[in-house]
């Protein structure tokens, strides 16, 4: 089960009312290498990887949710107390039409959600090579939203984001290790 | 043709400029490298940031550190 | 409206962020290094730690975790905002 923390992971800020960005930030949202995608990715591959490395696909999976919360908070910040006029110079008056100002689950060109962004091969390897891949996709995607961006408080939160993705490429490079090598931790220090 | 900037994490190189290209060419296109590519196994005993320095880098790891900036900003 | 939320509330919870955040990096370091015993002990220390920090917090601003203690005896107070994407 997961239990609910009345608190963001990171402490989100945004400076400019500018709803634009939260078009961009869509993206990680419910992008093909957005946090949903990789919170559902890991999680549901764990059942089926060996034991030695369900712990880490359990915490990270459950640290992407902590992720799109925070997406969810710049998207939700920038965005609240935008007029229809607003978010139609923003170019979300096609979001606007469907959904007023509520969140939803597409990238940022509002292609909706889809289970086929996830992969569950069944191969410890393949799933922890797509999951190595993936961080590095997320993580070039923040760079371009950062490169797009000139919110400095947005940006700072995103390069939290970032550099998440960095820590968890690492480990998950060294799942692969552990499954190939079958090392003894022990043994090598 | 891959060169080094200042920041080791970010590398570049020049694309090949057609006279038939119709935009003016962008001088250098630029990828990241982070230290993750590099480290391998994570070493015992790496270097730490305090906590509340650790939360404002996104990771505990000295290391691991990398910080990011458009590099088409002027 | 709401009443703004006091200083001490985003001073407090950025210092359980930055201690959280510590514990959850060791957690991850461990999860590929099972057996590091040094940061095990640092893992432990920084959890009692947090719990203290979280009590306190608690104590003054109601709860922030699922299943902790309702402080306050007249008023479910879980469920009142300001929630974390709003504050």
């Amino acid at each position: 089960m997961w239990a609910y923390e009345k608190k963001l992971m990171y402490p989100v800020k945004v400076s400019t009312c500018n709803p634009t960005l939260a078009k961009y930030l869509t993206e990680q949202y419910g992008g093909a290498d957005g946090e949903l995608a990789a919170a559902l990715r890991y999680l549901n591959q764990r059942y089926t990887i060996p034991d030695k490395v369900i712990g880490l696909l359990t915490d990270i999976g459950t640290e992407e949710f902590a992720h799109l919360e925070m997406i969810a908070t710049m998207i939700y910040k920038l965005t609240k107390d935008a007029t229809p006029t607003q978010l139609k110079d923003a170019g979300l008056a096609e979001h606007y039409v469907s959904h007023d100002s509520a969140l939803f689950y597409s990238n940022a060109a509002g292609v909706p959600f889809t289970a086929s962004y996830i992969q569950a091969k069944g191969d410890p390897i393949a799933d922890l090579y797509e999951d190595i891949a993936a961080e590095e996709k997320a993580r070039a995607t923040y760079q371009w939203i950062i490169d797009q961006s000139d919110d400095p408080d947005l940006n700072d939160g995103l390069r939290f984001l970032r550099e998440r993705e960095i820590i968890h490429s690492q480990r998950f490079r060294e799942a692969v290790e552990i499954l190939i090598e079958e090392r003894d931790r022990k043994k090598v220090f | 043709m891959t060169k080094k900037t200042d920041e080791y994490s970010t590398k570049s190189y020049v694309p090949y400029h057609s006279p038939f290209d119709p935009c003016p060419p962008l001088q250098r296109k630029y990828y990241s490298t982070p230290p993750n590519l590099y480290i391998g196994f994570q070493p015992r005993n790496l270097q730490q940031f305090s906590p509340i320095e650790a939360l404002k880098k996104g990771t505990l790891w000295t290391p691991f550190y990398d910080y990011y900036e458009n590099p088409y900003k002027k | 409206m709401n009443k703004p939320l006091p200083k001490e509330y985003y001073t407090q919870l950025e210092e359980i962020q930055a201690i959280d955040f510590t514990l959850y990096e060791l957690a991850l370091y461990l999860d590929t290094h099972p057996s590091d015993s040094q940061a095990i002990q640092q893992y432990n220390q920084c959890a009692v730690y947090c719990k203290q920090l979280k009590a306190q917090f608690e104590s003054t601003f109601g709860p922030l975790q699922f299943g902790s203690p309702n402080t306050n005896q007249q008023e479910w107070t879980w469920n009142s905002g300001p929630w974390p994407w709003q504050i």
